[in-house]
């Protein structure tokens, strides 16, 4: 008799992948098509209620960031958004809200381990590769940029 | 009419980069972290290629909200602020025009946290 | 003394004087929420953090023990105990208070199994008379360490098992002590076993080798068979973990049809509340073991298990540097008759 389980790795993954059940990728997609659908349109109803009022096209988008911004933060502190997450998925990732999320849920998380080195030193740390590669990626492109319009 | 066109638009366009987003989470075990570095990345880049100024064009919230939207403002910034200020702008551009998004989450993050307690799901 | 490749056989048979447990909110709705001795509706316990919280339950448990004996802690020769925490900090913050020689273990959430096996031998050797054996874990201390903060919009992968929040204690004392079991007969310490899995949400998948290797190793070194015992409880397999231990145990022979119960997948309801594939941390088998199956061996309704808790030996730094999961699980026999 062989105490082990005898399979090699490979073996014993795919054996794993045949008995786990996959996620419900149609009913996921679903939801995520419609509650991130949901929030862009939310959106675009702040910045033409903004256009409408006789802001500037800019500023309006600008005023729709921060206002989508200040929903998710709220709906995340009070404990709302974890809950939409749940069932969206990247429906609620992926809109500006979920970038908010992502940086409200460990300020509230690590407050216990104080200002600074809790709340300060923790916010970003789901969000902070966001703006490490955003921001990255925008000085390569810009410097390409500035390469091609230098020479060209 | 034109009113439910642009918001059907807008529906679809975030609706459709969302269901990307949970495609790759299903499909490929990707991080939510890595899922939103992929979308900011890809959005920069498809910002210089001129590719997503027309989505955006179609879309308008529905390409902006979602956060390769918040690559579109990076990569745009970028390289109105090459074309004014030159080499420079390469370092001001990106940051400049996402400030009021960034200063938002953080004040609204600090905000929240002072008065929300952290609770089970 | 030892027997076969890893079995220790208790010649003296060590008795399980009396258990105690705690859970939190949600185990409290749980099937089995009538055999946990307390009921702690506020996750918080009344503490300002989790980690403090956590500690909490694992005093009030002990508390609970040693009225239930009844004794004092300068009665007890040694505590075994451990959580999830790093640096086992609940255990140690909570033991601070008692005044009592203190061994801090940890083998995740297989630690339950290692602190009462330590706890055992120690008394079967005769260095201890009264030795206690506790553990403990919260979902939101747990999942701040391994996961993702709390408030953050995350889906579950279906294969994802949820903290208990909860601990349990047992108090071991010499056979000669009352009359009535249960004792405890054997202990196999359990290998590390690695088949390579890396998917930190599906921790069942990760510890099912381990499970498997002890229970094999155990019947192959006590020369019994599986149905022996009236029950095999394993930690925190989960229903995916179950599943495949029972299925790749009929491969080799051993039948754990009607025999086998993982505490993880009994702790909760899964489809009312949302937990995927069950309990897990070191609290699971803690608080079922001393709330349920204790309470099932004392009035005969089972006389003979094996509880095998299963952990998993990883951390989010080494899943990070893309390290797979070890496994390990521990093996105890636990008797009404010897």
């Amino acid at each position: 008799m062989n105490s082990n389980v005898n399979m090699t790795n490979e073996e014993y993954s795919s054996y794993v992948d045949t008995k786990a059940k996959n996620s419900p990728i149609v009913k996921n997609i679903i939801w995520a098509f419609l509650v991130g659908g949901l929030i862009c349109t939310i959106g675009q109803l702040i910045t033409n209620l903004f256009m409408y009022l006789g802001c500037s096209k800019d500023d309006s988008t600008m005023i729709c960031t921060i206002s989508l911004i200040f929903i998710g933060a709220f709906l995340t502190a009070i404990n709302v958004y974890a809950k939409i997450g749940q069932h969206a998925g990247a429906g609620s990732i992926v809109p500006i809200t979920g970038f908010s999320n992502s940086i409200v849920a460990p300020a509230i998380e690590f407050k216990t381990e104080g200002y600074v080195l809790g709340i300060g030193a923790n916010m970003f740390k789901i969000a902070g590769p966001v703006l490490v590669y955003g921001t990255t990626a925008s000085v390569i492109i810009g410097f390409i940029y500035w390469l091609i319009t230098m020479f060209i | 009419m034109d009113m439910c066109m642009e918001l059907l638009k807008v529906f679809l366009t975030g609706g459709i980069i969302c269901s990307i987003g949970q495609i790759l989470i299903d499909k490929t075990k990707l991080t939510p972290a890595r899922i939103l570095v992929i979308f900011v990345t890809m959005g920069v880049i498809l910002t210089f290629l001129g590719i997503y100024a027309p989505i955006v064009e179609f879309g308008k919230a529905g390409a902006t909200v979602p956060i390769s939207g918040f690559g579109y403002a990076l990569g745009k910034g970028v390289m109105e602020a090459v074309d004014e200020m030159g080499f420079l702008g390469i370092f001001v551009g990106g940051i400049k025009s996402c400030a009021a998004g960034i200063a938002a989450a953080i004040i609204f993050g600090f905000l929240a946290s002072l008065f929300a307690k952290p609770t089970s799901k | 003394m030892k027997i076969g490749k890893q079995t220790i056989k208790l010649e003296n048979t060590p008795k399980i004087l009396q258990t105690s447990s705690i859970v939190g909110p949600k185990e409290s709705q749980g099937p089995l929420s009538q055999y946990f001795d307390t009921h702690i509706d506020d996750i918080f316990f009344g503490e300002k953090t989790f980690e403090k919280a956590e500690s909490k339950f694992m005093k009030t448990c002990i508390d609970n023990l040693l009225s239930k004996v009844p004794t004092s802690p300068e009665n007890i020769d040694y505590i075994f105990a451990g959580d999830l925490l790093n640096q086992c900090i609940c255990s140690g913050y909570c033991i601070r208070d008692l005044n009592i020689p203190f061994f801090g273990l940890y083998g995740a959430c297989s630690t339950f199994c290692e602190s009462l096996s330590l706890a055992s031998a120690f008394v079967n050797a005769g260095y201890a008379n009264k030795a206690i054996a506790a553990t403990s874990s919260h979902f939101c201390s747990a999942e701040r360490q391994f996961r993702m903060p709390l408030e953050h919009g995350n889906q579950k992968s279906p294969t994802a098992q949820c903290t208990v929040t909860g601990s349990g204690a047992a108090i071991v004392v010499p056979k000669d002590v009352g009359t009535q079991g249960p004792f405890v007969t054997y202990i196999t310490p359990g290998k590390i076993v690695d088949l390579g899995i890396t998917d930190m949400t599906n921790m069942g998948a990760a510890m099912m080798p381990a499970a498997f290797n002890t229970v094999m190793t155990h019947l192959q070194d006590t020369g019994r068979n599986a149905n022996y015992y009236d029950v095999i409880a394993t930690g925190d397999l989960g229903v995916l973990g179950s599943e495949m231990l029972v299925d790749l145990l009929r491969k080799e022979g051993v039948d754990l049809q009607g025999i086998h119960a993982d505490c993880g997948a009994l702790i909760y309801d899964h489809e009312k509340q949302d937990t995927h594939c069950g309990g897990s941390g070191c609290g699971c088998m803690a608080s079922v073991f001393s709330g349920y199956f204790y309470e099932q061996l004392k009035t005969k309704k089972i006389n003979k298990i094996l509880i095998v808790a299963t952990g998993a030996l990883m951390s989010p730094l080494s899943v990070q540097q893309g390290e797979s999961i070890p496994g390990i699980a521990h093996a105890i026999a636990i008797e009404n008759e010897v």
